[in-house]
């Protein structure tokens, strides 16, 4: 692909504690080009959040970036602080996050957060920010939207508050959208809604989207990649029709085999033995293979091999459609 | 939002009743004031007549409501010990005590809601530590003891402030004030403080709280990852949310602050109705205390009044019945 908009190279980020230092997230590499969705997935604490807060920089002190780079239009962005990193957020990247009760202001008005983040970043008028705002909710598909942009967000369901913090995220037309499980706190039938729209406003104005959800049919149903995340690592990258029908990861073909889905009919759900290891307590060598049945001595010695960003799909010695021999 | 102000008032006006009641029960109970009026040297017949006149052989509850009845017009009778009316007394004396209230007030409020930001947004920074030491101070220190070290530093030892009164006053229109002269002004500089603070570090103290609350919320880190500037972070987005809470701890301390006045006045011989009821007790001057109580109390009603209608000003959310759309 020709200029990604986001570059993640070799990304770690760190958390010192008293027990020693945590990787929550360790030698993660990808791109996401311009109008792609990239779907990021695993399973709770496999540090899917922890890569997209890193990317926007609202890591959580003592959580930081250890080493590895961020390329935002090829510039690199990690480290960034103040006013730097301010310029960014909102007019280069936006972010949307999980649950739409609790992200909006409750005292502000939805148009008085639209104008604000609006005036911020672009260089106009105040009455051209309100009709900008409006436009910003027309966009997301609320209805009346000159009537409810003097609203207040408990005045909206939670569908529409999700839309109105999506319109919040793009308003200042930015390059990048981090959606962290924008669809985990919402009815099922609004999340298809929700997922929709992403994807119209993906296309349209060729955004650059990192969609993490824990949510296998949200990623089969939006994503054009996936990368699964396993204990902090990228277990399995490529584009989503090859990684869901013919995952390569043992972890991924787990993944899906512990997901119903209504194309393959009434079929017993498989579980993956034990659980994800703690990231205290990770296991010497491949960090899956206390849980894999293939593993053999050389997943027990040694890391998995790290994917290059653009060609490997799976982090893994011995990956399913392969002949058992080394590829790493 | 109309019936939930008929039924605060509604509340309010119950909370006036028993407070009268409790006021009323002292004429009955803490001695006869016959007895007090009278003196030694009275016949049977006297004791009868002031009786009668005084209304004293009426029933219990109808005493009770000609008592409400003349107290809503103002008329708590005669004071025992001045012979005059309690509410020209009152009146007298309440400039005094207003003033006093006001300006502390205002210097714990401004000063508490200022420090409580600062200290909530430089949370690890080296001034914020030592205001949060100095706060612990404030708040464990009694009301007396602040104001006679006061006393001993700026009044004995450098002479700089008057160590008690209000200076000279002005009148104007019934209204003595002692915002007027020089004297006046620097006569409320140590009583103000004394009085007002531990109102400030306690508010200083609820606001760097409920502001550390704020700024973990997820509204917080969103106005962040939309690049907002911090300023419009802090005081747009995290002031207002802190504000809610903060109300009405801070009306009920304003309330408390013209109440415990009492100390306040005594250690600086302020005349106001403090100083009024503390002397009242020792004179056992019902009448006085009665009307000091109905005061307070009215005063605490009407405070929590206002405190919940300015919920419904900063709080969107309780206005139910507000329609949607502009506003």
């Amino acid at each position: 692909m020709s200029n990604p908009v986001l570059s993640v190279r070799d990304l770690v980020v760190e958390i010192p504690t008293r027990n020693g230092i945590l990787r929550p997230v360790d030698n993660v590499s990808y791109d996401i080009a311009a109008g792609e969705i990239l779907g990021v997935v695993g399973e709770s604490g496999a540090g899917k959040s922890m890569t997209g807060n890193a990317v926007i920089g609202l890591l959580d002190p003592p959580a930081r970036i250890a080493s590895g780079e961020v390329l935002l239009d090829g510039k690199p962005i990690q480290g960034l602080k103040g006013e730097a990193l301010r310029r960014l957020r909102g007019k280069k990247m936006g972010m949307i996050f999980q649950d739409p009760l609790t992200s909006l202001n409750p005292l502000l008005t939805v148009g008085e957060q639209l104008e604000e983040t609006i005036l911020e970043h672009l260089p106009i008028s105040a009455a051209e920010a309100r009709k900008r705002a409006v436009e910003a909710l027309e966009e997301v598909g609320i209805p009346a939207a000159a009537q409810r942009i003097g609203s207040y967000p408990h005045e909206f369901s939670g569908g529409m508050r999700q839309r109105v913090v999506i319109a919040l995220a793009l308003c200042a037309e930015p390059d990048l959208v981090i959606a962290d499980e924008p669809t985990t706190a919402l009815d099922v039938s609004v999340q298809a809604q929700i997922v929709a729209l992403l994807k119209r406003l993906c296309r349209e104005r060729g955004v650059a989207v990192m969609l993490v959800t824990h949510d296998m049919g949200v990623i089969a149903e939006a994503a054009d990649r996936v990368a699964v995340m396993y204990a902090g690592r990228l277990a399995e990258l490529g584009p989503v029709r090859d990684v869901l029908t013919n995952a390569r990861h043992p972890y991924t073909a787990g993944l899906m085999g512990s997901t119903p889905l209504a194309s393959q009919g009434q079929r017993r759900l498989r579980q993956i033995p034990g659980a994800m290891p703690r990231l205290g307590a990770l296991p010497q060598g491949c960090a899956f293979h206390p849980r894999c049945d293939r593993a053999e001595d050389r997943c027990r010695a040694e890391p998995g091999p790290t994917i290059s960003a653009c060609d490997g799909r799976a982090a893994c010695w011995f990956p399913l459609g392969y002949p058992q021999e080394a590829t790493g | 939002m109309l019936a939930y102000t008929i039924r605060r008032i509604a509340q309010s006006i119950f909370v006036l009743f028993v407070v009268g009641l409790v006021a009323f029960s002292m004429f009955r109970f803490v001695g006869d004031p016959v007895d007090n009026m009278l003196g030694q040297e009275r016949t049977q017949e006297d004791v009868e007549r002031l009786r009668e006149q005084l209304g004293l052989d009426q029933p219990f509850i109808v005493q009770y409501f000609r008592f409400l009845e003349q107290a809503a017009q103002g008329n708590f009778g005669l004071s025992y010990r001045q012979g005059r009316p309690v509410a020209e007394i009152l009146l007298e004396r309440a400039p005094a005590t207003l003033e006093l209230a006001f300006v502390s007030g205002m210097m714990a409020l401004a000063g508490g809601i200022a420090l409580g930001i600062f200290t909530a947004i430089r949370r690890r920074g080296f001034g914020a530590n030592v205001v949060m030491t100095l706060s612990l101070i404030g708040v464990s220190l009694p009301t007396f003891l602040i104001g006679i070290l006061l006393i001993y530093l700026f009044s004995v030892e450098l002479g700089w402030l008057p160590s008690f009164g209000r200076g000279e006053v002005v009148e104007v229109g019934g209204w003595t004030t002692g915002f007027l002269t020089a004297s006046g002004l620097k006569a409320l500089i140590l009583p103000s403080i004394t009085l007002g603070l531990y109102q400030m570090t306690l508010i200083m103290r609820l606001v760097r709280t409920e502001m550390l609350e704020v700024l973990r919320m997820d509204y917080i880190r969103f106005a962040r990852a939309r690049g907002l500037r911090e300023k419009s972070i802090n005081f747009r987005h995290a002031l207002k949310n802190t504000l809610v809470p903060v109300i009405t701890i801070t009306g009920l301390q304003l309330g408390s602050i013209i109440a415990f006045a009492i100390i306040t006045e005594t250690v600086f011989q302020w005349p106001g109705v403090g100083l009024l009821f503390i002397n009242a007790i020792q004179f056992v001057d019902i009448p006085v205390m009665a009307a000091y109580l109905m005061l307070i109390s009215v005063m605490f009603v009407g405070i929590n009044l206002i405190v919940d209608m300015l919920y419904f000003a900063i709080d969107p959310r309780l206005r139910a019945d507000r329609t949607s759309g502009g506003h």
